[in-house]
Parts: C-alpha cells; sequence; structure tokens
C-alpha cells in the first residue's frame, strides 16, 4: 500500500491543479501584472512634450519654430483654454509672448519641469542662440536597469509570499472549518507527514512558478538573468518555506475562513507596499528603513535582485538567507506549539 | 477479551463566560466486543461529547476511560487510532477528490486494512469510485464516511449520527452497512436521535440525558421496563361537545393499565392486553357520560421509554432546537 506521506502529497497535487482559482493566482496573474505595469512603465525612446502656445500675435511664430521638432506637440490654443488643460495634465507647459517669453508650468510636475528645460533649449535656438560649447551624445538603454527589470524580481518574491500564506494558510483553515483536520488527526495519520505534505505541495510547485515569470520577462521584455539559475531556485526555495511557516503561523488558531483572510492580509498588504515589490523601499523615510529591513519580503527582493540583475552568488546572500530562515522557523516552531486540528 | 469500551464516571466540563457546564456528568458505560451498542438521546445530551472522548478527540475532565483495553495516554494512542474506525458528524471531504483517491489516501494511514476498491463496495459507491466528491448526494457523502472509517478494518466502529438529514432510503443503505458490521461481530457504537434507529440496529441501548446514562438494556427490556407493550392514545369529549378533563390517574385503576399519562389534551395509557383493558376503558368512559373524540393503540416504542423517563418527547426537543435556530 502506497505510503502515507506520499498519498498526501499527491492529495495536494490534486486539489492544486484541480483549483482553477489557485492556478490563475498563483501562474496567470503575476504575468498578467508583468506585462500590464512592464507596458505602463515602458522606458519610452522619446517622450512627447506637450506645449500649448497660448493664442496671441505671435503664436503662429513660436509654434513655428518647434515645427521640426518630434519632440514636441505643438498647439495653439486661446489662453483660458490653455490653463484649462495645463491644469487637467493634458499639457505640460504653456509658453506665451507677451514683452518676453513667459512659460507657465507646475514645478512639481517632472515632467513639466523637463518641458521647461527642453522647450527653452529649443526656442532659444531657433531665436538665435549659439552653443558655445562642441557637445556628442552617446546613449545607453541596458536591458539591466529598466523598470520591468527591477519588477521582475519583486513580483516574484511577492508570489512567493503569496503561494505560501494563501496556498498554506488558506488550505489549513479550510480543512479546519470542514473538520476534514479532526476526521484527520483521529486516524493514525502522522503529523508531521501531514505538514510535509502541505509544505511538500508548495514546493512542488516552485519550479513551474519560476519558470513562468522569468520565463514571460525574457520573452516578453527581453529579461537578462546575470547570476545562476540555481542561486535564484535555492533563494526562492527558502523564501518559499520561510512564507509557508508564515501561512501555518497565521492559521494556526483560525477556525473561520473571514478569519484568514484578514489576518493574511494584515500580514502582506505591508509587505507589498514597503519591501520594494513594486518600487525601491529607499523612498521611504530613512527612519524606516531598518524596519523595513527586517521583513522577509525585503531581503528575499533584495537577494533575488542582486541575483537576477547583479549577478551575486549565493555566498553573498548568507545575511538575507538568514534573516529569512529565522522568520521561517520561527513561525513554524510557534505554529507547531499552537496548532489547533480540531 | 474484555470490553471494547469502559467509561466510569466520565466527566466533561465546558467553562464560559456564561458559567459552566457540564455536557457529561458522571457517565458510566460498558460496550461489550462484537455489540453494535446505541447512546440515544436528544440534541445536546452529551453524545456526541462522550463519543469524541472515546475516539481521544476530546479530553476527558475526569474520569476512566478505555478503548480496547488501552487508555489515552500519549503513548497507546496511535495503536488504539490504528485499530478504531470514525465517522464523524460532519465531515466535508475534500471536493475535488474522488472517492477512490478519498478512501486510498485514508487507507494510507493504516498499518494493515481493507483494499479501498473493497470498501466502496461495501458501501455500494462502485459506480461513483471516479466522482469527485464535491458531486455525491448526501447519502453517497455519508456512505463515503462510512467508507473511510471502514478502511482500516476498525474492531471498534464509532458512528456519530450517521443518518441524521438523511432520506428514507439512503438511512435504509446505510443501516444495511452498519447491519453487516455485527454479522462481522466488530463492535459498533452508533448515536442517534432517532429511536426507530436503535431500536432496529442495537444489541443494547443507552439513553442519555443531560450527561448521563438514565436507561440501559436492549431496546426490548427497555420497553419491558415501562411496564407494558402497548399505549392507548385516546380523547374525550362531553355529549355537548366540550372537552372533558379528568385527571390522568382516574384510569390508573383499570384492567392491565400499568401507567397513565396526559398527552395534550388527550390521554396515554400504557397496557398490557388491550383486548383486556379497552372494554373496561369504554365501560368507564360510558360511565361518565362522556365519549370519545379519538382512539388509537400502537406497540410501544423508544420514543415511549424516553418519554416515560424524562417527561419529555425528542420530538419537541428537536422543534425547539429549530425555533431557536
Amino acid at each position: 500500500m502506497s505510503h502515507a506521506l506520499n498519498q498526501l502529497w499527491l492529495v495536494r497535487m490534486r486539489t492544486f491543479i484541480r483549483e482553477p482559482d489557485a492556478i490563475f493566482w498563483t501562474f496567470i496573474f503575476p504575468i498578467l501584472l508583468t506585462i500590464g505595469l512592464g507596458i505602463a512603465f515602458r522606458n519610452k525612446s522619446a517622450e512627447i512634450i506637450h506645449v500649448d502656445v497660448a493664442d496671441g500675435a505671435e503664436a503662429e511664430l513660436l509654434a513655428s519654430y518647434l515645427d521640426d521638432d518630434d519632440v514636441f506637440a505643438v498647439e495653439i490654443v486661446a489662453p483660458e483654454e490653455a490653463y484649462e488643460r495645463l491644469r487637467l495634465g493634458k499639457t505640460s507647459i504653456i509658453v506665451k509672448q507677451g514683452d518676453e517669453l513667459e512659460y507657465v508650468y507646475d514645478p512639481t510636475r517632472p515632467e513639466s519641469r523637463l518641458a521647461r528645460v527642453t522647450l527653452d533649449d529649443a526656442l532659444q535656438r531657433a531665436m538665435g542662440r549659439a552653443d558655445v560649447a562642441e557637445t556628442s551624445d552617446t546613449e545607453v538603454t541596458e536591458p539591466g536597469a529598466r523598470y520591468i527589470d527591477f519588477l521582475i524580481p519583486g513580483l516574484l518574491g511577492m508570489n512567493l509570499m503569496g503561494g505560501g500564506l494563501w496556498g498554506v494558510g488558506f488550505t489549513i483553515t479550510d480543512m479546519r472549518v470542514k473538520k476534514l483536520l479532526k476526521r484527520l488527526v483521529a486516524t493514525p495519520m502522522k503529523r508531521s507527514h501531514f505538514m510535509f505534505a502541505l509544505i511538500g505541495g508548495r514546493m512542488a510547485f516552485l519550479i513551474p512558478e519560476l519558470a513562468m515569470l522569468l520565463g514571460a520577462g525574457w520573452l516578453l521584455f527581453d529579461l537578462r538573468i546575470s547570476g545562476g539559475l540555481l542561486s535564484i531556485l535555492v533563494i526562492s526555495a527558502v523564501g518559499a518555506l520561510t512564507f509557508s511557516g508564515l501561512g501555518l503561523l497565521v492559521a494556526c488558531r483560525a477556525r473561520r475562513i473571514e478569519t484568514i483572510v484578514g489576518l493574511t492580509n494584515a500580514v502582506t498588504l505591508p509587505m507589498w507596499l514597503f519591501s520594494g515589490v513594486f518600487f525601491s523601499y529607499e523612498k521611504f523615510p530613512e527612519v524606516f528603513l531598518p524596519f523595513i529591513k527586517l521583513l522577509p519580503l525585503t531581503r528575499l527582493n533584495d537577494a533575488l535582485r542582486a541575483v537576477v540583475l547583479e549577478g551575486a552568488g549565493l555566498t553573498d546572500q548568507v545575511v538575507p538567507l538568514l534573516i529569512l530562515a529565522a522568520w521561517g522557523g520561527a513561525s513554524f516552531l510557534l505554529a507547531m506549539k499552537w496548532f489547533r486540528w480540531t | 477479551m474484555s470490553q471494547a469500551v469502559l467509561c466510569r464516571d466520565l466527566r466533561k466540563r465546558y467553562e464560559s463566560k456564561a458559567g459552566a457546564v457540564d455536557a457529561v456528568n458522571g457517565l458510566n458505560l460498558e460496550i461489550e466486543t462484537g455489540e453494535c451498542f446505541g447512546l440515544l438521546g436528544p440534541n445536546g445530551a452529551g453524545k456526541t461529547t462522550t463519543v469524541e472522548i472515546l475516539e481521544g478527540l476530546l479530553t476527558a475532565t475526569s474520569g476512566r476511560v478505555e478503548v480496547l483495553g488501552l487508555q489515552w495516554n500519549g503513548r497507546d494512542d496511535d495503536e488504539i487510532r490504528q485499530r478504531i474506525g470514525i465517522s464523524l458528524q460532519e465531515t466535508r471531504f475534500n471536493e475535488k477528490l474522488s472517492v477512490r483517491e478519498t478512501v486510498k489516501m485514508f487507507r494510507s494511514f493504516y498499518r494493515q486494512g481493507r483494499e479501498p476498491r473493497d470498501v466502496i463496495g461495501m458501501v455500494n459507491l462502485e459506480e461513483k469510485e471516479k466522482a469527485w466528491v464535491g458531486k455525491l448526494s448526501g447519502g453517497q457523502a455519508q456512505r463515503l464516511a462510512v467508507a473511510c472509517a471502514l478502511v482500516g478494518d476498525p474492531e471498534l466502529l464509532f458512528l456519530d449520527e450517521p443518518t441524521t438529514g438523511l432520506d428514507p432510503q439512503s438511512r435504509r443503505e446505510v443501516w444495511d452497512i452498519i447491519r453487516e458490521q455485527r454479522t462481522r461481530s466488530r463492535t459498533t457504537l452508533i448515536t442517534t436521535h432517532y429511536m426507530d434507529e436503535a431500536q432496529r440496529l442495537c444489541d443494547r441501548v443507552a439513553v442519555i440525558d443531560h450527561g448521563k446514562v438514565i436507561a440501559l438494556g436492549s431496546p426490548d427490556e427497555l420497553i419491558q421496563q415501562i411496564g407494558g407493550e402497548h399505549i392507548v392514545e385516546f380523547d374525550l369529549v362531553h355529549r355537548n361537545g366540550e372537552s372533558a378533563d379528568l385527571p390522568a390517574e382516574s384510569f390508573g385503576g383499570l384492567a392491565e393499565v400499568s401507567s397513565t399519562r396526559r398527552e395534550g389534551d388527550g390521554y396515554s395509557l400504557t397496557v398490557n392486553k388491550p383486548h383486556v383493558a379497552l372494554p373496561a376503558l369504554i365501560n368507564m368512559i360510558q360511565g361518565e357520560q362522556l365519549e370519545l373524540a379519538r382512539l388509537m393503540t400502537r406497540h410501544v416504542s423508544l420514543e415511549d421509554v424516553f418519554v416515560t423517563l424524562t417527561g419529555r418527547r425528542l420530538a419537541d426537543e428537536e422543534t425547539a432546537d429549530v425555533a431557536r435556530a
């Protein structure tokens, strides 16, 4: 007769594969997110600058200065309308010819400041200014420095977190609600087998998860993976174990689905925000950083980015991995101590 | 071989903000190897708590428990679990697994047991072997629960309300499976609040109320204990149609009547020989210038035993539960 551990693991595989929702959130959703964010925040080779020329005596002439330059999208509009368009963000800057050239723009908007500099430069030259120094441009857009490159390791980390917390925590709570845990614990089943199967089930989907997300990044966005695939796998495995442990802890006493949904959100949402999934956590005030760096997802994301983007080896990642392991180990021990089967 | 189950002065107290509740309150029980034993009682009587203590799922507050001669002490727990089979009151198995996969998983927990295919055959689910659990009817799901209880080939089988909520046809199918166990001389402990179920299936029953055994014996013995085999129920009216109001005791002196009771607007007598008691009753009614509005005789059931012992009807309690819910 087949071994209990094997049977329990097979059950986890079967129930996962037969659950369309789980497949969607684990495999499809991260790719959709990658595509969506990748398109929204793609590095545009030539950013169009919208310029409104306030209608007046010299408006046609001013506009004609900018005609040849593809960077500018110029419109001549009545002054009141131009102000309205500026307020709504339809244009970045207004230029008015009075006694002098007047630029109207919002200095807190980066595209408006860029428009101010570029527009002034173009108009001054068109009006006859001569540049005093010879310049030449060497343009560099390397894969590895783009937003999508930053994003994909972050999404990978986020997915590992979600998979562990939802995959383990929700499954356990669901089984407890259905009294299935109680039924199982009334059999001679070894409780450790149950736990191993649960976490083993989670680990089995690690490789397809990694392959799909990194593969999508490579195929669609030309993601270059600088470090070793094995290092990525090891770090991801440690991350998946850590978040499985957290999932166990969060679910160790929950008796209702509402409870586990609330608790899991309470654990995952701060890390979505603070741990540098979508943007660098360095943007938070410096006092926050020590705390942010204690979060497991921060360390997982940092380690993944170091390997994927900078080609770091595993030996450079000992500290983050230890912090992750500490989170995972402590969660697991506490979960076992408090676990409620019935 | 000793008893399959032994309980001595078993107690289970639940403390809560509203105060302490004694779900099991000094319960004694001995179940012999090979018998089908019924725990009978209304909802909330302590049946499930008792069974879950016996199954090792709950810890008793005090008292002695032996299951197959062993105790739940940490050391022998696995041994007991290997030898018992359990069907809980409500377990929802994984909906996305097939019947066969579910039974196979349960089989893998036991050192020895039956082939999953055989067990599925025993509960007549062969046709559903490959169907997902989520697609089963209530009766089929309950039979699957029994199959999972049987797959370890248990010496002692616990079935907690195995037919509650099932239609009559499904109930009969579950009964057949339980009878099959008895022919294999395996011990079965079944809880139920259906008196007819206990009467049909059990060698012996214990009637439980408020956490204690209030009656114990074979269904026939319990029925004899209340002093007659038949129940006569009737309503009385005056000649002008008004309902009559005699004390129940007035019928106590009639021949072959062993007990009397008011029941709603009417009366209920326990009698030994209806062919003697009925003419005497009709004589007396005519003497009182009254008329019979309703007359019914039937065999005594366990239900009557319960009413005699507690003064309450099981059905009333169920209605009350529904009203509360």
